[in-house]
């Protein structure tokens, strides 16, 4: 006979059997009969200092990991405090699952003590999102929510669950079939069109691959270097793309769009097929539409048909998962060459190789100081060997973390693309770091990101999770500073963080966490070192650095890529 | 230029939110958007009729809602479209006749009679909808109702049938 169960337990029951070993959340009033049993489950629950945390938590562990975070919130301002992780979480194609506490049924439009229409609030933020109201729809809800999160474009799901639905009772059944006649994510591309974007390509003299986020969340790396190196192709990857193929390769530009590199940046603007694959033409990486990539064919892979042709017309539209069209692509590539090697390119090579050694990223570290973000990152990168999961926020460390990191793998570098989420590094390192406890995860965080969510250090500090914080301490708000030097005549407004509030180390310690400093260009590499000693609590290390510190290449928003600015120099000059 | 969108749903609760919202959210301009049960009571049909150059990304769009079944552009030509208004129009009695008499002609059905007003129900093509009020306006109309188009793809095979007749004539 099936057993009877509450909703709660029923809610539990099915969370494991999606295989859920971590959940991160923040308790209360109407999420709490989902508490107790918790009590009996063997999935662990860290228990987040804000739900924002929490959900960024949820995040970066799937991040890491590839498989779906869970969030879990009360109602009212537990939920509201979710929606900036979801939409974070909605524009990376993240997936992750939100489960939140309702007031009970009868209460819902009676503004009940911390009701809020969760449902309504957190649909444009979610890829779907459900309002249980019978307790037998648990387990096939879970089961969707989950199926529907992992799979065709990869996004947040949230359950929200009335207080008496999860305190009823059921009679427990297994999730039964699927039923979602309107879901049905593409996984070959159409040959038809496969063979079209090998017939461009062929053609083409100056080919750049473009490589996005996409190939990352459908585990299609290997896919991704195999094809460019049978096609003689060079490759960008975009923010969210980085380490999808190894910055090292020859092939690899590296990172384009408003703070990437002049040859990335310059090789898509002089390209006459842009092969774009799981990137969506955001607006940081084009510039200005109408004159980005102006003499590029476009093929567009990408498994959300609403991307293509939504910035730039596709002559050859791809639906279809990155890894499978990836195959299919090298596979009709391979017959089409029947053994003889693909195009030279010599021209289009040699001018790459000349960007290159002319506009390579470059800063200077003065031995005397202050501090250059972008040593920080080097010496972490030479200390480490570069084997490390690195989260950066939103900001100028971000860009410099982007640029100078050098990726050689892909899950290794997690930040807020889409939604530009300060705060987003400590709670997402900690889910990293809980995911994969025996790597090193690393976040690069600013002042002012670090002040947005530092709080959650505590719950590292309590749970024993060893995630490691640089805190590039420049006194302000970076990015913001630097915008109001360039493009508002040095008028700053709003952005000073002050010299000494608060005090990093102390604050650390306060926090349970080990606090280090580094003042000095020569104390970098010795405290970078002493922090990665440290294997059983979280550790912050503040580096002081160059408040005056500007991110090269820019290419100002909304301007055209063909004026990519390489210096503060450059752009005095107009 | 109007277009013409049949959107076959899942008959579930907030379908129509999730519906409009994301036409509200990409900024997408709704002339009318009917909706109602279909043969299946498992699915509801939304007749949308939008104002734009693009339809691409909109059924794009829309199928990206989990819900969204079927999306179907419906041209002109290949669709059968109706609609239904309520139309309050001064009527004096000594104007009453020819009001009378006009909507006579339009098949629009007095239902409600004042001291100096009649209401109308039609229904039809929004073509001859807008015609009718066309003709009312001079009179002067007070209130004004409609239901918004819905429409339907015209049977394979009576589609045949007309290209064939129009090519005989």
């Amino acid at each position: 006979m099936a057993e009877t169960l509450t909703g709660a337990q029923a809610l539990i029951k099915a969370l494991e059997l999606e295989g859920v070993e971590v959940m991160f959340g923040v308790p209360g009033g109407a999420i709490l009969p989902a508490y107790d049993p918790m009590l009996d489950s063997p999935m662990r629950h860290i228990l987040a200092r804000h739900e924002q945390g929490a959900g960024h938590m949820a995040s970066g562990y799937a991040h890491a990991t590839g498989r779906v975070g869970v969030m879990v919130a009360t109602s009212g301002p537990g939920a509201t405090n979710l929606i900036t992780p979801l939409q974070d979480a909605h524009m990376d194609s993240i997936p992750v699952v939100a489960i939140t506490g309702q007031v009970a049924t009868g209460s819902i439009g009676n503004d009940a003590f911390q009701e809020a229409h969760t449902w309504g609030i957190s649909m444009p933020c979610t890829k779907h999102n459900y309002l249980v109201t019978d307790v037998n729809d648990i387990p096939d809800v879970i089961h969707e929510a989950f199926h529907l999160a992992a799979t065709g474009r990869p996004g947040p799901v949230l359950v929200d669950i009335p207080k008496n639905v999860l305190a009823s009772t059921m009679k427990w059944h297994r999730a039964g079939r699927l039923d979602l006649p309107g879901y049905k994510p593409r996984d070959k591309g159409h040959p038809k069109q496969v063979k079209a974007a090998i017939e461009l390509l062929q053609a083409a003299e100056r080919p750049v691959l473009y490589l996005g986020g996409g190939v990352i969340r459908a585990g299609a790396s290997q896919e991704a270097l195999a094809f460019p190196e049978l096609a003689n192709a060079p490759a960008v990857t975009t923010l969210m793309g980085r380490g999808a193929i190894p910055d090292s390769h020859p092939l690899c530009l590296g990172m384009p769009g408003m703070h990437g590199n002049y040859t990335a940046v310059t090789a898509m603007q002089q390209a006459d097929l842009l092969f774009a694959v799981g990137a969506r033409f955001d607006d940081r990486v084009t510039g200005d539409v109408a004159t980005f990539a102006p003499g590029a064919k476009i093929v567009h892979v990408d498994v959300d048909p609403a991307e293509i042709g939504k910035v730039r017309n596709a002559d050859v539209p791809i639906v279809g998962d990155a890894r499978s069209v990836l195959v299919q692509l090298t596979e009709t590539l391979a017959r089409k060459l029947g053994g003889k090697p693909a195009p030279a390119r010599t021209e289009w090579f040699e001018a790459l190789h000349g960007w290159q050694e002319a506009h390579p990223l470059r800063y200077e570290q003065d031995p005397e100081g202050p501090i250059q973000q972008q040593y920080v990152i080097q010496e972490l990168h030479r200390i480490t060997g570069g084997d490390a999961v690195v989260v950066a926020g939103v900001g100028q460390h971000q860009m410099w973390t982007s640029q100078f990191w050098g990726f050689e793998r892909p899950n290794t570098w997690i930040n807020s693309g889409g939604l530009g989420t300060m705060g987003y590094a400590v709670p997402a390192a900690i889910g990293a770091q809980v995911a994969l406890p025996d790597q090193t995860v690393f976040a690069i965080d600013g002042d002012g990101c670090f002040q947005m969510t530092f709080n959650e250090l505590i719950a590292a500090a309590v749970e024993g999770i060893p995630v490691k914080i640089a805190v590039m301490n420049n006194h302000a708000l970076g990015m913001v500073k630097q915008w109001q030097r360039l493009f508002y005549n040095e008028r700053y407004s709003a952005i000073d963080l002050t010299d000494h509030t608060p005090d990093y180390v102390k604050l650390a310690e306060a926090m349970g966490c080990v606090g280090l400093r580094a003042e000095h260009p020569s104390e970098v590499g010795p405290t970078l070192e002493k922090a990665l000693a440290v294997d059983d609590k979280p550790v912050v290390v503040e580096f002081r650095c160059d408040p005056d510190a500007m991110v090269f290449p820019m290419v100002p928003a909304g301007g055209s890529n063909d004026d990519i600015v390489l210096s503060a120099d450059d752009l005095n000059r107009g | 230029m109007n277009h013409v969108i049949s959107v076959l749903v899942e008959n579930k609760p907030g379908v129509l939110a999730r519906i409009s919202s994301m036409f509200a959210r990409r900024g997408f301009n709704i002339h009318s958007l009917a909706v109602g049960p279909t043969a299946d009571p498992a699915m509801s049909r939304m007749t949308v009729v939008i104002d734009g150059p693009e339809m691409e990304q909109i059924i794009k769009q829309l199928y990206k809602l989990v819900h969204t079944v079927k999306v179907t552009e419906l041209e002109v030509g290949d669709r059968i479209d109706r609609e239904i208004m309520m139309v309050r129009v001064n009527a004096e009695p000594g104007r009453r006749a020819e009001i009378l008499e006009a909507a006579r002609i339009f098949d629009a059905e007095p239902v409600d009679v004042g001291i100096a007003t009649v209401t109308f129900v039609m229904s039809g093509e929004p073509a001859r909808l807008a015609d009718f009020l066309e003709l009312m306006r001079p009179y002067g109309i007070t209130d004004l109702a409609k239901s918004g188009r819905i429409a339907m793809a015209k049977d394979p095979k009576s589609k045949d049938a007309a290209r064939t007749s129009l090519r005989s004539a």
